[in-house]
């Protein structure tokens, strides 16, 4: 079992975002603590994916504060925020479809580069030994998640639960403290789905990364998921863990209602 | 590359010697720091020299003993093609134990039989997946003291005092050696080559496996006696890819292998193996017929998406390929036109179709376990490979008779090997003796006794010996079949003839006692799959597709063609579309992919019964698919009998 230190690691404080009149997320807050996997659920249009934006700088919110690590980063770029340990992937897949699983995760591996352009252009001393170190740490993320078949693969040729999967490792091979899922299970066939569970909770226990978690489907969030956050048009209605989730009335109603429980 | 195994001993000395013996000697000569071992391992070859070798093995050996392995004790190895396999089956025999493969696709159940029924004290599970299903039956396991697993992926969350880890034991064994030096030499001393060192389980299409038992002679004498007919060389690679626990990897990934001091090859993953053996090119590679199939499918399949020129230029390399290859197969000289088309084909076609399929360096390439389809045959002998067929068993230790180069017929499965007698009984079985033949199948006198009766190995399956002395394999002799009127025809052949066809993935044929001959056939999937998309025939799941009218009319014509070239009376008349494939899971195939006649006589005797009946028609079928996960689902479709013009 992971122990769970009391700090949380993010941080989301009264965060309300709204494009034009559209109020988008009103007065949101959630705390993810260091080893914790956390689910936000939520109907379609409820604002989970606009939540994740706002953590990792894509969106900045009108009002409210976003701590990781207990520092400020409301209004952080998302570059800025990917130096700190923060990694996502997207509900529509954001590959360089051209290139191969392989350069997609070395190119992961860039916030980790300490050589400047002279050695890299030389391609000795430092640099070479730095890209031997990435290729290693990117092998590991390849046999972590089975990718070895399709290592030399251009991504544009895959089918869809395979890049998710890259993705994945994408995300997995900037060496994340803080992990960011869109809807990682989306769309995907059973086994996928069976194998992506496996994947991102052997990520948070064997490697170590937290996990914020968005997934539609409920029956991978009530395996995956310590607590879970119930967004409901832009507003949180309900936290706790899975068991509490369940017999929430308020989520039942707003959310599980329309669906039956697994 | 590193050359190895120059400087190999006079190889017959090794009858005297074990497997184990063998590597510490191959060790310590000068070939020692040689290429023993190469892996392919994020993404990069690692390699392993002979002392590499030894040293593991020597550690994992001595772990075992540290743990407690007493001699004779049997270790079962559920592991797929890496190094550990080696060093864990050279290490237990070196400890004086017996290893014991299981395959590793078999689910929970039937590894918890093969692990039981061998009475193995320790069982060593390449991952978490085969951990998994030996938990799951460890209840019915009391004779199991300890799990070792190999890859330490996943299993972070495996807190359990009977799970070591493969290195914990190695750690182990180095403790020993480093408190002991002599003792792995003594350990070595003790093995003696009348020793069991391999208990195989044979897949069986009929009844519970059985395990035969091989001794370290039974196996060195196998690839000293297969050596005569095609030696080794120094330089051959041997690449490991198919299933540890079949003996025709234990007769070449170890036997061989130490005998001869030759490199052994393994593939990163099973999914990489085509790609990891084009990097590699071996010299020698056998391959189960369903190999041969889809490769000859494969190359099929590219030469519909290639352009129109170069299919024009294979077409015609092609017709010079046949003709030698045909001529070499009715042992007539070629002509010197016919040697000029031939090489001329090889450097417009062959040579590239060869390169892609990794097959170019091939010297010899082998085929066997179950016939090939003439039509396979002569196809790959047309591209040049030297593909040859073999016959043997489990209970011979790996093959008993080969094709010699330059007398290779598709009809026979060649001469025997040197050492090897073999005899028809008045009923037409195959009969053979040789210093390879087993000690008997493990705690099962009655069968050892009807294998072993009279001091000959009964095969049980029904051949011919043609004048010259090759033998032809009919079939097995329980499966030969007599139709109503006493025709006799052998289902496998005509079985072959179907599988030809590549929309065709596995043919099951009936007629036993009937008026004629009906077939049940599993579509291939991906090559139907394809055929129907360029056709825009919209299609969902396997039994939506195998349904359709146009995939019917299709498969119609294929099985015409194959009628053409069968005897009249053993003509298919009739044919149903699976709606599902046969799967081992449930029973219908052997884990080596041999069709179980009986399961699927049983389990679809009413689409049987249809194909006999007045008329042709649909029949409604509902039925229970187990995936490999156990999960089930229900299929209710409605299966069609065709008709076959002309049958």
């Amino acid at each position: 079992m992971v122990i769970l230190a009391d700090d949380p690691l993010l941080e989301v404080g009264d965060v309300s975002l709204s494009f034009g009149g559209l109020a988008v997320l009103r007065d949101v807050s959630l705390a993810v603590r260091p080893g914790e996997r956390v689910a936000v659920i939520g109907p379609n249009g409820a604002g989970k994916t606009s939540l994740l934006n706002c953590v990792n700088g894509f969106y900045h919110p009108q009002a409210g504060r976003i701590r990781y690590r207990g520092r400020e980063i409301t209004r952080a770029a998302p570059n800025e925020v990917a130096r700190l340990g923060v990694a996502r992937t997207f509900q529509n897949i954001e590959l360089f479809t051209g290139a191969t699983v392989l350069q997609n995760l070395l190119l992961a591996r860039h916030r980790h580069i300490r050589y400047g352009l002279l050695a890299a252009a030389v391609y000795y001393g430092r640099a070479q030994a730095e890209e031997t170190a990435h290729r290693a740490r990117v092998e590991e993320v390849i046999d972590f998640l089975e990718l070895e078949p399709i290592r030399h693969a251009p991504v544009a040729g895959l089918p869809y639960g395979l890049r998710k999967r890259v993705e994945l490792g994408r995300a997995l091979a900037t060496d994340p403290d803080l992990l960011l899922l869109d809807e990682p299970m989306a769309g995907m066939t059973v086994e996928e789905k069976r194998d992506m569970v496996r994947f991102v909770v052997d990520a948070n226990e064997a490697l170590g990364a937290t996990v914020l978690l968005i997934e539609h489907d409920m029956g991978v969030v009530m395996d995956v998921a310590h607590q879970i956050f119930v967004l409901d048009f832009g507003v949180l209605i309900g936290h706790g863990p899975p068991a509490a989730i369940r017999a929430d009335p308020r989520v039942l109603r707003a959310y599980l209602g329309q669906e039956a429980m697994p | 590359m590193i050359r190895s195994g120059a400087a190999a001993p006079a190889p017959r000395a090794a009858l005297g010697s074990t497997l184990p013996r063998l590597l510490s000697a191959r060790a310590a000569d000068a070939s020692g720091r040689r290429v023993a071992l190469r892996y392919k391992d994020r993404g990069i070859w690692q390699e392993f020299t002979w002392q590499d070798y030894l040293a593991h093995a020597r550690a994992f050996g001595l772990g075992l003993a540290a743990l407690g392995l007493a001699p004779g004790e049997k270790v079962a190895i559920l592991c797929g093609n890496r190094p550990e396999w080696l060093y864990a089956e050279v290490g237990t025999l070196a400890a004086g134990g017996i290893a014991v493969g299981v395959y590793q696709d078999a689910i929970a159940r039937e590894i918890g039989y093969v692990i039981d029924h061998a009475d193995a004290a320790y069982v060593v599970a390449e991952d978490q997946e085969q951990l998994d299903k030996v938990l799951e039956v460890r209840e019915d396991l009391p004779k199991v003291r300890r799990i070792i697993t190999v890859d330490p992926k996943g299993m972070h969350r495996v807190d359990d005092p009977q799970v070591t880890r493969f290195p914990e034991v190695e750690a182990l064994g180095r403790e020993l050696d480093a408190a002991h030096p002599g003792r792995f030499d003594d350990l070595l001393l003790n093995t003696a080559p009348e020793d069991i060192a391999n208990i195989v389980y044979t897949s069986g299409t009929t009844g519970s496996p059985k395990g035969a038992m091989l001794t370290h002679r039974n196996l060195i004498n196998m690839a000293l006696t297969f050596a005569e007919v095609d030696p080794v060389r120094p330089d051959d690679q041997l690449f490991s890819y198919l299933p540890p626990p079949w003996i025709g990897e234990i007769a070449m990934s170890i036997a061989t292998a130490l005998v001869f001091g030759i490199p052994v090859n393994f593939p990163e993953e099973a999914e990489t193996a085509r790609d990891d053996g084009r990097e590699i090119g071996p010299t020698v590679l056998f391959g189960p017929p369903r190999l041969w199939e889809a490769l000859t499918s494969q190359v099929q399949v590219k030469l519909m998406d290639t352009t129109p020129f170069k299919r024009a230029v294979y077409r015609l390399a092609m017709r010079w390929g046949y003709r030698a290859a045909d001529k070499r197969l009715r042992r007539q000289p070629l002509g010197p036109a016919d040697r000029v088309l031939s090489r001329l084909g090889y450097l417009l076609a062959f040579r590239a179709v060869l390169d892609d399929l990794g097959m170019l360096r091939i010297r010899h390439a082998y085929t066997g376990g179950a016939a090939l389809g003439p039509d396979t045959f002569r196809f790959l002998r047309a591209l040049g490979l030297n593909l040859k067929q073999l016959y043997g068993q489990t209970e011979i230790a790996g093959f008993s008779c080969v094709h010699r180069d330059g007398d290779v017929r598709f009809e026979t499965v060649g001469r025997p090997i040197p050492g090897v007698d073999l005899t028809l009984s008045p009923e037409g079985e195959i009969l053979e003796r040789s210093d390879s033949v087993f000690l008997g199948y493990y705690k099962d006198p009655q069968a050892t006794r009807a294998a072993l009766q009279g001091g000959w190995l009964h095969t049980g399956d029904a051949g011919q010996l043609t004048d010259d002395g090759h033998l032809v394999v009919i079939d097995r002799l329980s499966d030969v079949m007599r139709l109503a009127d006493g025709t006799l025809f052998s289902p496998q052949f005509i079985e072959n003839k179907l599988k030809f066809s590549p929309f065709v993935r596995e043919a099951v044929v009936v007629g036993h006692g009937r008026p004629y001959v009906a077939a049940i056939l599993n579509i291939d999937m991906p090559v139907v799959g394809k055929w129907a998309e360029d056709r825009q025939i919209a299609h969902t799941t396997y039994t939506d597709l195998s349904q359709k009218a146009g995939v019917y009319d299709l498969i119609a014509a294929e099985v015409r063609g194959a009628n053409e070239s069968l005897p009249r009376s053993a003509r298919v008349r009739r044919f149903v579309l699976l709606y599902k494939e046969l799967d081992a899971d449930d029973g219908e195939l052997t884990r080596t992919r041999k069709v179980r006649r009986r399961v699927i006589a049983e389990r679809y005797a009413h689409l049987i019964e249809a194909m006999y009946g007045a008329s042709a028609d649909r029949i409604p079928v509902r039925a229970t698919i187990t995936y490999r996960d156990g999960t089930t689902a229900v299929v209710e479709t409605a299966v069609r009998v065709a008709e076959v013009a002309g049958g």
